[in-house]
């Protein structure tokens, strides 16, 4: 078999991917393949929309979330509809419903970024701390966290917002609580496969010491998958708050518009008026669908394996 | 496989009194006491005094912990505290309850998510593909308790095709020996009954079954398509084996592996979801039962059916683990 001609400078080589020849960073060549994915497009619009929603709410509508200022008009059988001065009509205690879903987005995100920024700091650390110290500390924390894995999430949150009572941190912390061991797992994971990689052997090799090796090489190269880790999670954290209102455990300041709370209200207006539930429930699921399809496009963008 | 099956059983007893150590601790953190909720508005000091040294609840926590766990060694788990019934009576009324509906659920994830997913595999990027990954895709985002308001408010509520509550239609006599509804209706030839209850389970199950359905269709359709690219199976296509033998013995036994460690995933976080089910459609699981124990702080309660869904887990944990096994001789335990 004759030798191969090598690869003359016109035809791209097959074993490089283009990102590679160019000397593209992992980061731009993400950025790159983000924008290129319409279904990241999609995820980010959503996940945009949502986030200046949440900030701008008080803008968008002239009145105050949970002010029951029409309740006369809302009978036992019978919610107003749509009208010049409510849009979307009333809810079922006599608020504008449109207000109440546009500050039900704050709460969602202020609850969901909140729970997520918990879990992801306390897991993060347990992670850490196995993974780079090993031996028994790796053994104990391990155990910690499969025992609350053996716990289910929703068990784990209600029995958290039982200790803390009902407000609002509590509500976080048993939210980022069910996200502790995943970030914990994701981290301690991370630090394992990297520990034995080779630029790590060759920085302990060189003699820099363990903690600048973790915080100066094995950190940062996990914060590729910790993002759309923690991209996903908010996607859940914003269902799980709405659970957790779902059960009577959430917010329980009607001035605090909550998407789960507004689906449980609705429940007995269902057969006259089904758009009480279907919006905050539409609400939630698209929410949860920006966070989804971004988080996803992410991992995607950021996997090696999937350049092309 | 025994060796292992009993290694792995004997490495579960640390995690399980791990458990029930935290949970002792844990619950008894929890403001507020089990006497105080019991008595509401009468509670006096003395009657409160009074309820602790009968339940023993003045001990130091490790008297306490050590008399529960000798108590669980001959069998006794404590009665609650809010009804006064022994929790294993009530255990085996609402427990099968739930593990029918999570049950129903799984096996209708499995038995739709599984080919759902290898035909989207097989067609990739055509319509039917497109269509099977935007459903799944959708069927992530929504929030159970969401999809369990929809469904009961438009086959119950406005079809009026299925029943929108309950276990079982409270008019038919049916004899009860297990308390998983369906299965007594078989055994004792009722087969009204069991058909009632099997009508019952339809909206729960499907409810609760849609976000596990999603996940193993997506899971299965990526594994599948993995599969797909793989020199081996290229080989056997191109050595004449028909396409069946070729998706039988190459693609799917490749393919399953991942799929089965996510039912089994699945089947572990159903739980959560059944609560939110069975608020939703008043089918008297345990959901509902912890959930009151909590607000009650019902020790007992608490700390038998946590132990108890944490062992459930672990099981379906070491069932996986057998089963990749069975799929996969590479993994055949070492």
């Amino acid at each position: 078999m004759p030798p191969a001609p090598p690869p003359s400078a016109a035809e791209p080589d097959p074993f490089i991917s283009p990102d590679e020849a160019k000397g593209v960073s992992l980061w731009r060549g993400a950025w790159q393949r983000l924008r290129r994915n319409p279904t990241a497009i999609l995820g980010a619009l959503i996940v945009l929309a949502f986030i200046v929603i949440a900030i701008v709410a008080p803008l968008l509508t002239p009145y105050e979330p949970g002010s029951a200022e029409w309740s006369g008009e809302v009978t036992p059988t019978d919610v107003p509809g749509p009208s010049d001065n409510h849009v979307l009509g009333l809810d079922r205690f006599g608020s504008d419903l449109l207000t109440q879903l546009l500050f039900g987005a704050r709460q969602s995100l202020v609850y969901g970024v909140a729970s997520t920024a918990i879990g992801l700091t306390i897991g993060a650390f347990l992670g850490v701390l196995a993974g780079g110290l090993g031996g028994w500390v790796d053994t104990f924390v391990m155990r910690v966290v499969d025992i609350m894995l053996s716990v289910p999430s929703l068990l784990l949150a209600v029995s958290v917002a039982a200790v803390l009572g009902q407000n609002a941190y509590a509500i976080m912390i048993a939210i980022g609580a069910a996200q502790v061991p995943i970030f914990a797992r994701l981290l301690r994971g991370s630090m394992l496969s990297q520990g034995r990689s080779d630029y790590v052997l060759a920085a302990s090799a060189l003699g820099i010491r363990r903690r600048r090796i973790v915080m100066g090489h094995v950190l940062p190269n996990s914060v590729g998958p910790t993002i759309v880790q923690a991209t996903l999670n908010l996607a859940t954290a914003i269902i799980e708050v709405a659970a957790l209102s779902f059960l009577g455990l959430g917010e329980s300041d009607p001035a605090n518009a909550e998407w789960g709370r507004m689906l449980v209200a609705a429940q007995d207006r269902f057969e006259n008026d089904p758009q009480l539930a279907l919006l905050p429930g539409a609400a939630i699921a698209i929410t949860a669908l920006g966070f989804t399809l971004l988080g996803e496009a992410l991992r995607e963008a950021l996997d090696p394996r999937s350049r092309r | 496989m025994l060796r292992f099956v009993l290694r792995r059983l004997a490495l579960l007893v640390p995690v399980l009194v791990g458990l029930s150590i935290l949970l002792f601790i844990w619950l008894r953190a929890l403001p507020g006491d089990p006497a105080r909720s019991m008595l509401g508005q009468r509670a006096t000091p003395e009657g409160i005094a009074r309820i602790n040294e009968s339940y023993g609840f003045d001990q130091p926590l490790v008297t306490q912990y050590f008399s529960y766990v000798k108590a669980l060694l001959t069998g006794d788990f404590g009665s609650s505290i809010q009804d006064g019934r022994p929790v294993v009576e009530t255990f085996f009324e609402k427990f099968p309850a739930t593990l029918e509906l999570g049950f129903s659920a799984l096996l209708l994830a499995v038995v739709l998510g599984v080919p759902l997913g290898y035909l989207a595999a097989r067609h990739q990027g055509r319509t039917l593909d497109t269509f099977v990954v935007s459903g799944s895709l959708l069927g992530v985002v929504t929030p159970v308790f969401f999809l369990a308001i929809l469904l009961k408010l438009v086959f119950a509520d406005w079809l009026n095709w299925l029943p929108s509550s309950l276990r079982q239609d409270p008019r038919i006599e049916a004899t009860h020996i297990t308390n998983f509804y369906v299965l007594d209706g078989l055994m004792t030839r009722e087969w009204d009954a069991a058909f009632d209850a099997l009508v019952h389970l339809i909206l729960p199950a499907v409810a609760l079954g849609t976000i596990p359905l999603a996940i193993i269709v997506r899971i299965t359709r990526a594994s599948v398509a993995e599969v797909l690219n793989e020199d081996y199976v290229r080989t056997a296509e191109s050595k004449g084996l028909s396409r069946r033998i070729v998706s039988r013995r190459h693609v799917l036994r490749n393919a399953l592996l991942p799929v089965v460690t996510t039912i089994g995933l699945q089947a572990g976080l159903l739980f959560s979801g059944a609560v939110l089910t069975e608020t939703v459609f008043a089918f008297n699981g345990i959901g509902e039962y912890l959930f009151t124990a909590i607000s009650g702080r019902d020790y007992p309660v608490l700390q038998a059916y946590i132990l108890f869904i944490a062992l459930i887990y672990a099981l379906i944990n070491l069932l996986v683990d057998m089963t990749y096994g069975v799929i996969d001789p590479r993994v055949r335990v070492s």
